[in-house]
């Protein structure tokens, strides 16, 4: 399978990034919360979560949140795209037998004084219609295929 | 002095020097891959890293993940606490509670497979006493720089938290 190479000039304002749906499971949970080192009993220990956190269940931990909307960018850049900025902001959490929803939109496009070109990016991901978490990316593209914004170093690379 | 001019006082100061407990590893990065079902090759097909990123790197997202600490560590006798700053405000300022309100992270060179990463943390704000629905109590911006053995800025992480006292609630002690 090739990989996609989503360039900056094939992007504007408005545009839609594809969705992306996921049942989420105990598993998920566990196995997202182990994987950022995040040991804590509440993404785990359902009777924790319940008896001392008062949620429904188990919950999708924070740093294991970032890289789902990581993978929701960079399936759509390809490998050469390249994250600046996030930011997130949680409103809800997200449980085993969630759905979750990402959908983003393309809020503007801009070209550095560097000559980087830049998409920013508003993620929000959802269940049932529920927003639970919201992110702001700002991800480096290529401008041509030759471009890679990896290659930037130092003053090159103004994220 | 009182609390808040020796609060203020902290602003911009660097605090809590630490280096990560484990080099930076791929079983991580393709654990975290596989959790969240993630194909890019740059992750998978060292080739493709080769080309793209100079050799393996690890998702940017990962930045934190290799500073939280072991679960248990020999001789290790009180749980470590990320964000020591912010348990520190909560302590002076007598705010039993606390929400991180937002978290921006921004990356800067990539982290490779290997790194000894080190972090420290400076406070960049304390609001005034402010009151919202959840109680009384004051913002702050901390910021958790990383950076890899060469001394190259890999990442920052800006956190904004609120400390409060919940409406109605007597001066606690501080959690």
């Amino acid at each position: 399978m090739t990989a996609p190479r989503l360039l900056w000039g094939d992007v504007v304002a408005g545009d839609a990034v594809p969705e992306l749906r996921y049942d989420v499971t105990a598993t998920t949970v566990v196995l997202g919360a182990l994987a950022s080192r995040d040991w804590r009993p509440m993404h785990h220990d359902k009777d924790f979560a319940v008896e001392r956190n008062g949620t429904r269940d188990i919950f999708l931990n924070t740093p294991n949140q970032a890289a789902w909307f990581e993978r929701y960018l960079t399936d759509w850049t390809g490998p050469h795209g390249r994250l600046g900025q996030v930011t997130f902001r949680m409103k809800g959490s997200v449980f085993p037998g969630d759905t979750m929803v990402l959908t983003g939109t393309v809020e503007g496009t801009e070209v550095d004084e560097a000559g980087c070109g830049w998409v920013a990016v508003a993620i929000e991901l959802a269940v049932d219609g529920d927003v639970k978490t919201t992110c702001s990316a700002r991800v480096a593209v290529p401008q041509t295929t030759d471009d890679n914004p990896w290659a930037r170093r130092g003053d090159q690379w103004r994220p | 002095m009182t609390v808040l001019s020796e609060v203020q006082a902290l602003i911009g100061v660097e605090q809590y020097p630490t280096t990560g407990e484990f080099p930076v590893e791929r079983g991580y990065i393709w654990t975290t891959c596989a959790s969240v079902e993630n194909g890019n090759p740059l992750f998978w097909d060292d080739d493709v890293a080769e080309e793209i990123t100079d050799g393996p790197i690890t998702p940017p997202t990962m930045l934190s993940v290799w500073f939280r600490p072991h679960r248990w560590a020999p001789g290790r006798t009180e749980e470590a606490l990320a964000l020591q700053v912010h348990f520190d405000l909560k302590a002076r300022f007598g705010l039993p509670e606390a929400v991180m309100t937002d978290n921006t992270v921004t990356f800067y060179d990539p982290v490779r497979p290997g790194d000894r990463l080190r972090t420290h943390q400076v406070l960049r704000s304390v609001s005034d006493e402010k009151t919202t629905r959840l109680g009384t109590g004051r913002f702050w911006v901390i910021d958790v720089i990383y950076h890899n053995q060469d001394d190259q800025l890999v990442g920052v992480e800006s956190y904004t938290g609120f400390g409060y006292r919940r409406a109605g609630a007597s001066e606690g002690v501080a959690q």
